[in-house]
């Protein structure tokens, strides 16, 4: 891994943040949700929408909101109307890849302010449940007709990873313990599990073995939003911008089972990335909190060790010893990450943004760190296991 | 930082691409986009790849899944928009400008005749709340409400939709990839689809696939002699409710090309623009987005047309291709489609007659019932 820092001639900040409940079955129509973070932000950074140049909107698969078109439909809510609106996407991922789109708005000269906006309806596309949007994810000649569950393959992956690095239910199990009770620190979290144990999660229904209950987040609706700003506006704005240090997103072969389940190599590929352009050649040292992609409590050590977090095989040990925890070394998933929180999906990776964030600006409230923070990092991963973006970001 | 254009490539153009999967006609763009740009291997040579595609035309969630293989872009840096071909340009445009990327390939493809249920899709497009209770039968009902209140405020005629449709057709039989060029056709022996839209007012869809590698002034010759460059491109979108849009001019594509003329430092467009290809899906379409682009005063291009100035030959030719009406309409690919016409039209890969081959825009609207326009403004 290289240390050559890039620079670029303008920098980027983050000046605000702002963020809906996450809560299953929210009343709010997706253009409200959408609105409501906007409107944090934009109030957090005493803006109003005549003061923003361009709008990114994040949003997973269109199927969740039940509608086509959804960046044209999200446009009004994420305040995007005569303005230059794109929509981005890279399934689950994209939560933090919306502000990497963002970022070159900004990098490349021809945006000011950018207000950034990721939302996500769950609850109601699709009868019985959410699961019916995800089984039209598949290669509709090779998969779809053998009509898999999505969490199938999510149990051969954790099925994987435990038995190439040895690592037992239990020690999988703290993740989600570790994460659901950090929630309840965070005002907008789904699930806060203040005495949850290890014995809750192993004794939760088994829904596809060995991926149980409390190993997923909920199913979730809710809004995320940031304005991010060029140096000389965001200066005017704040005198505590967190400026983004490297973005990085790769994207591996649409043909899953081609792939070593046991170690996400397109993580590996988007961090190297981001790590290149933020100077960054040792992470486990100079990474000071971390929110990596949780929606199974195994995937925030599959990606601890892909981000280089820790050695192949390593993240069960780190977290058994600690080194995890809020006041640990490493503390990762202070917010309580998508097991805590809640996933709806692109808003739940931009809520790990808006996490860092505040970290770095000591804003977190019950959640801030103990040691202190410089740089911190969120992660995402989505489409079919295949997707990883990093941002990197720091004082 | 200037972008330029070092290859293209497109496949299909056809009613129904009935042999190729939607992924090898992927392939198939990006392979003859790969040769145009000098043999470029896509493993080595490009830093990141946007892919410009819909869920729901794709009939499949999280359609982006399948964008990396084709284009040979696994493992790499790849991403979609949720728009036309077009916005990809932009976004890219933008990705080089930062001084991150060198070299970006941008692709879309649609295969509407895979699509059974084209209209409830369309449909699916409007709110959930207020117009898509209404159960509108067909989606075209939208436009053609679009098309009275351009009528009734400019003085638009029924005549000058019929002229924008025979100039269309004629023009169209230059074009290679324009199956739907029809010169003998009569617009008014067509059935009306939704008063006062005529089936020959509406273009029929296609399926196509096109590719563009675009990259910077510091690389773009080690692929191409003779880049085209993309030297402003902007895009805008107008309220979506659309009880509260102006159904009669495209704000949208005012805006969005006053954003590219803009960057590109173009003052008259009238005056500095060699040719257009600008979106007529629907006939009157054009009229109104000749005005919008400030190609003609507003109310004055149906008087301009008849004279003959966006005439092949006239004085600022506009869709030399024919546009959708000749070509169709491959979804997210039109923009696309315009832009890689207007490329070859620049490179003299297309025979046109237009005087000068230096200063091209382009634009792309989505249709009915988004209110999203791009505009780029190209040059030799």
């Amino acid at each position: 891994m290289t240390s050559r820092n890039i620079n670029f001639k303008h920098r980027v900040a983050v000046v605000s943040a702002g963020m809906t409940l996450f809560r299953s079955r929210m009343l709010e129509t997706p253009q409200e949700l959408a609105w409501l973070a906007a409107k944090q932000a934009l109030d957090e950074a005493g803006l109003t929408l005549k003061d923003i140049d361009c709008v990114v909107i994040g949003s997973a698969p269109d199927a969740f909101d039940g509608v086509h078109m959804k960046g044209e439909y999200l446009a009004e809510g994420a305040g995007g109307i005569h303005k230059p609106t794109i929509r981005v996407f890279v399934g689950g991922a994209t939560g933090v890849f919306v502000p990497i789109a963002a970022w070159w708005h900004v990098a490349s000269g021809l945006c000011k302010k950018v207000l950034v906006v990721a939302e996500e309806k769950m609850s109601h596309a699709a009868k019985p449940h959410t699961q019916y949007v995800f089984r039209y994810i598949w290669d509709p000649i090779v998969e779809k007709p053998l009509n898999p569950n999505l969490i199938w393959i999510f149990a051969m992956e954790m099925h994987r990873y435990m038995y190439k690095c040895g690592v037992k239910k239990e020690d999988i199990a703290l993740v989600s313990v570790k994460n659901k009770r950090n929630a309840c620190g965070h005002p907008s979290a789904q699930l806060c599990m203040p005495n949850i144990t290890v014995d809750d999660v192993l004794k939760s229904e088994v829904l596809v073995w060995p991926v149980q209950l409390l190993d997923i987040s909920p199913t979730s609706d809710g809004a995320v939003a940031l304005v991010l700003a060029s140096e000389e506006e965001a200066r005017r704005i704040t005198d505590t911008p967190v400026w983004i240090k490297g973005v990085g997103w790769t994207l591996d072969t649409t043909h899953w089972t081609n792939r070593d389940l046991a170690y996400p190599e397109y993580v590996r590929r988007a961090a190297e990335m981001a790590y290149r352009m933020a100077g960054i050649d040792n992470p486990r040292k100079q990474i000071d909190v971390a929110e990596p992609y949780d929606p199974f409590d195994y995937k925030e050590l599959h990606h601890m060790e892909g981000l280089g977090l820790a050695r192949k095989c390593e993240a069960p040990v780190l977290t058994r010893e600690g080194v995890t925890q809020r006041d640990g070394d490493l503390p990762i998933n202070p917010s309580g990450g998508l097991l805590g929180v809640g996933n709806p999906i692109a808003a739940a990776g931009l809520m790990k943004v808006a996490e860092i964030f505040w970290q770095i600006r000591g804003e977190a409230g019950a959640r801030q760190v103990k040691k202190p923070v410089y740089t911190g990092l969120a992660q995402a991963w989505g489409d079919l296991m295949q997707a990883g973006t990093v941002i990197v970001m720091g004082i | 930082m200037r972008v330029g254009i070092a290859g293209v490539g497109w496949f299909g153009f056809q009613p129904e691409v009935v042999d190729y999967s939607f992924r090898e006609m992927m392939f198939k763009a990006a392979q003859r986009a790969y040769e145009d740009a000098g043999g470029l291997d896509p493993r080595r040579d490009v830093d990141a790849f946007i892919s410009c595609q819909e869920d729901f035309w794709e009939g499949i969630s999280i359609a982006d899944e399948f964008a990396p293989d084709p284009v040979g872009g696994a493992m790499k840096a790849v991403y979609t928009v949720t728009g036309d071909g077009l916005q990809c340009v932009g976004q890219a445009y933008m990705m080089i400008k930062s001084g991150l990327f060198d070299v970006v390939v941008v692709e879309s493809h649609g295969k509407p005749s895979d699509v059974v249920t084209l209209n409830e899709v369309m449909f699916t497009a409007t709110d959930p709340v207020s117009l898509r209770p209404l159960g509108l039968e067909n989606v075209h009902a939208l436009a053609a409400l679009e098309a009275r209140a351009y009528m009734a405020r400019y003085g638009v005629e029924e005549e000058h939709l019929e002229a924008v449709v025979e100039k269309a057709h004629k023009a169209g039989v230059k074009n290679p990839r324009a199956v739907y060029a029809s010169p003998g056709r009569s617009r008014a022996s067509t059935p009306t689809v939704v008063d006062p839209l005529k089936e020959a007012d509406i273009a029929k869809f296609v399926d196509a696939a096109v590719v563009v590698v675009l990259a910077s002034d510091r690389v773009v010759r080690d692929f191409t002699d003779a880049p085209v460059w993309v030297d402003g491109v902007w895009w805008s979108t107008e309220i979506s409710t659309l009880e509260y849009h102006d159904w009669a001019f495209p704000h949208h594509a005012r805006e969005a090309a006053d954003g590219a003329y803009m960057q590109a430092k173009v003052a008259d467009p009238a005056k500095e623009v060699g040719f257009a290809e600008v979106d007529n899906r629907y006939s009157f379409k054009e009229l109104q987005h000749i005005e919008a682009l400030r190609l003609a005063p507003r109310g004055q291009a149906k008087e301009l047309l008849a004279d003959g100035a966006f005439c092949p030959g006239g004085r600022l030719p506009v869709n030399l291709s024919g546009g959708a009406l000749a070509e169709g309409v491959p979804f997210e690919v039109h923009g696309l489609a315009r832009l890689s016409y207007a490329v070859a039209v620049m490179k003299g890969d297309f025979k046109a007659e237009v005087d000068r081959r230096d200063v091209a825009v382009v634009h792309s609207w989505r249709g009915v019932p988004t209110t999203t326009s791009v505009v780029a403004v190209l040059r030799l």
